[in-house]
């Protein structure tokens, strides 16, 4: 097995993740529907990127992509300096759990499992040992604010809280790349406003933050915004500070 | 780090488990009680087979015995209103048996007769069986105290005998029996000797419906054997025993010899002689009126029941085990389906595929092993009860827990590959997006 760590140079000059003619379609019967079109996005380390466009402009798919939850039906993804169409399944999952944070917008917490085992299942899957996970997860847990809420389970948890939660969680094998789905869209403001301090924060210690929102606001905090119409990048907005 | 995650992938597995017990407890119950009646059945089997195997080789597996039987009515001759009836083994077959058949090592003769003993107001029921001294050389009777006939008595034909425990205990209750008389037929037997309990000699199979010799007829009534001297029965019974049987209009009995046993230096010569005994008798037999029972042989063919038994009992066994197996990859397939969303999860968090495979198939085996050691524990009890209240021998083998534990195991891969690879392969995405 390859070590992911190694191979996909992070640290190099350039892009930490670069698109060309990335193009992502569905075969719907005899139509195609093609879902993004010659998306061409290069994305530094460090950056805070937000991505607007009206409902069903793709911005799901694409940030997918950037997960390596998805492939591109055509064009090229290339995630530190690698290529990814190369690679396999495992190797994909490997990218996930070592480099990737996911923070969705229903939570998907895993309703079994309290806080400290919903953080470590991305270190579980690394192959941290059990001392060093329980105690990691513990520490993630109070820096999100959940130090009194361990073994909660998620259904005894407010929604901010379950969404930090999913932040600990996305931040447990200390990943480059944060990517958050509407994090925000379920919950109300003040929670809302809580978890965009927290991803502030993330920034700040120099995490990729990369966030699909609806909320103009938010647009406001990320250096850049994208705006995708119908599978296009419509518009691309620095911001400066 | 692999301890670790056996131990997460346990503990996550019964948890999951757990949290739907009435439902994992129902799907088990097509395990447990797959795996019990298998152990339970083999038991019963294995405790028969022990116990006919036992009984047989007690006849003794380098043993001929050749008995008397009445023949078939109409093969008597004469046919009609037949007044006196002779048949049966006689001294002269055993002679023959001793000088034609080169491989014969000992023969016994036997006659055995249906007698009262009386000893002071106790009377019993027994059987006299006029015998050699080195009749205990060939069958699993074995002194207890005192001895046994010796070349002398039969040489003098002593008034001497040798009573089996039982009949000991019913004649004699607090004197001790050596050197005491018994009184049999107005003559007087000094007991020189107690032997262990007389065997029951089980017929080959085909036989034992048929009417054997009134000895053997009233054998169920008799409370043991007395061991005369062959020579003394002789001579205070007559040459012959004589009996009015109860059917055919009184008809009378003359037999010499009830039993002659005949044993072969080893195994191997049995089914030679056998043959040479077979030619033998029925060139001076012309009627059916003998039969050759072959421990050896019934050996053989308890041997080979014992195969059929088995492969039956292993088929319901197995289908039954399928049913079982088919029920849990159906709440598997459930389960998965119910779980979707937690697999897109995993994946999204750096799950591979073979992580979700083991997640799944872990669940499995946690549930048909656990119902796989409940069936082995149950399996255990029932041939303990069996055993109790059911009077029959059961023998539980290492060797099947040991299958039933792998067949539990078995069935848990067979039967959770399926599910959890079908886990493994769903699409992330669409599995995140499941509700
Ligand atoms: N598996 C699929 N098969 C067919 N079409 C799909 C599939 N997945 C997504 N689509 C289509 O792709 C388009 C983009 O979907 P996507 O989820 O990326 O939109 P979005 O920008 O995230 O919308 P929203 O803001 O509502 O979340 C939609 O029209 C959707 O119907
Ligand atoms: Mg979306």
């Amino acid at each position: 097995m390859i070590d992911f760590r190694q191979e996909l140079d992070f640290d190099a000059e350039g892009p930490i993740l670069a698109m060309e003619d990335l193009c992502k379609s569905y075969q719907l019967g005899a139509t195609e529907l093609r879902v993004l079109r010659e998306i061409n996005l290069a994305i530094n380390s460090g950056e805070y990127v937000a991505i607007m466009g009206p409902s069903g402009s793709g911005k799901s798919t694409l940030l997918n992509m950037i997960g390596c939850l998805d492939r591109p039906t055509s064009g090229d993804y290339r995630l530190g300096g690698q290529s990814v169409s190369v690679l396999d399944d495992d190797d994909l999952s490997m990218i996930r759990g070592a480099r990737i944070g996911f923070v969705f917008q229903s939570f998907n917490l895993i309703a079994q499992l309290n806080v400290v085992e919903n953080i470590e299942i991305p270190m579980y899957y690394q192959g941290y040992s059990e001392h060093e996970s329980a105690e990691r997860a513990e520490e993630l847990a109070t820096m999100v604010g959940l130090g009194e809420r361990l073994r909660h389970r998620p259904s005894e948890l407010s929604g901010g809280q379950q969404q930090r939660v999913a932040i600990a969680r996305a931040l447990a094998n200390d990943p480059l790349i944060i990517l958050a789905d509407e994090p925000t869209g379920n919950l109300d403001s003040s929670s809302g406003a809580e978890i965009l301090m927290i991803l502030d924060r993330l920034r700040e210690e120099g995490k990729t933050l990369i966030v699909v929102t609806h909320d103009e606001h938010i647009a406001t905090r990320a250096e850049r915004v994208i705006r995708l119409f119908d599978g296009r990048i419509d518009k691309e907005e620095f911001n400066t500070r | 780090m692999f301890i670790f995650r056996l131990k997460r992938t346990i503990k996550l597995g019964a948890k999951s488990l757990w949290m739907h017990r009435l439902r994992s407890t129902l799907t088990a119950l097509g395990i447990i009680f797959g795996v019990s009646s298998v152990i339970a059945m083999l038991a019963i089997g294995e405790g028969a087979s022990r116990d006919a195997q036992e009984k047989i080789a007690q006849l003794g597996s380098r043993n001929i015995i050749i008995r008397t039987i009445k023949p078939p009515e109409d093969q008597v001759a004469g046919g009609q209103q037949q007044t006196l009836m002779e048949y049966g083994l006689t001294y002269d077959d055993a002679e023959r048996f001793q000088n034609g058949i080169p491989d014969v090592q000992v023969i016994v003769p036997n006659r055995r007769i249906s007698q009262q003993a009386l000893y002071r107001n106790r009377r019993v029921s027994l059987e006299v069986v006029g015998t050699v001294p080195w009749f205990p050389n060939i069958s699993p009777t074995r002194i207890r105290f005192g001895r046994f006939l010796s070349t002398t008595d039969m040489h003098y034909k002593q008034g001497v005998c040798v009573l089996d425990e039982r009949v000991v205990k019913e004649l004699f209750a607090f004197d001790d029996p050596i050197g005491q008389a018994v009184k049999v037929g107005g003559d007087y037997y000094r007991v020189v000797g107690i032997t262990t309990e007389q065997s029951k000699t089980p017929t080959s199979p085909e036989l034992e419906t048929k009417d054997a010799t009134g000895a053997k007829k009233a054998a169920g009534a008799n409370v043991g054997a007395m061991y005369v001297p062959l020579t003394t029965v002789k001579d205070r019974f007559g040459e012959m025993s004589m009996q009015i049987s109860s059917g055919s209009g009184g008809t009378l009995e003359r037999v010499e010899l009830q039993e002659i046993i005949v044993q072969v230096q080893d195994v191997d010569m049995v089914m030679g002689t056998r043959q040479s005994v077979q030619t033998l008798l029925s060139r001076f037999h012309k009627k059916n009126d003998y039969e050759i029972v072959v421990p050896l042989e019934l050996m053989r063919q308890a041997k080979d029941f014992q195969r059929i038994f088995t492969i039956v009992l292993g088929s319901i066994a197995a289908i039954s085990l399928l049913v079982g197996g088919i029920g849990i990859m159906n709440i598997m397939m459930a389960t998965v389906s119910e779980r979707t969303r937690e697999i897109g999860i995993r994946r999204a968090l750096g799950a591979k595929k073979k992580d979700i495979v083991i997640q799944f198939l872990s669940e499995t085996l946690i549930l048909t092993l656990s119902g796989g050691l409940l069936g082995m524990a149950l399996g255990a009890l029932i041939p303990f009860f069996v055993t109790h209240f059911g009077q029959m021998r059961t023998v539980i083998t290492g060797s099947s827990l040991i299958l039933a534990f792998g067949i539990s195991g078995a069935v848990g891969i067979a039967f959770g590959l399926y599910p959890a690879y079908r886990a493994a392969n769903m699409d992330p995405i669409e599995s995140l997006r499941h509700e």
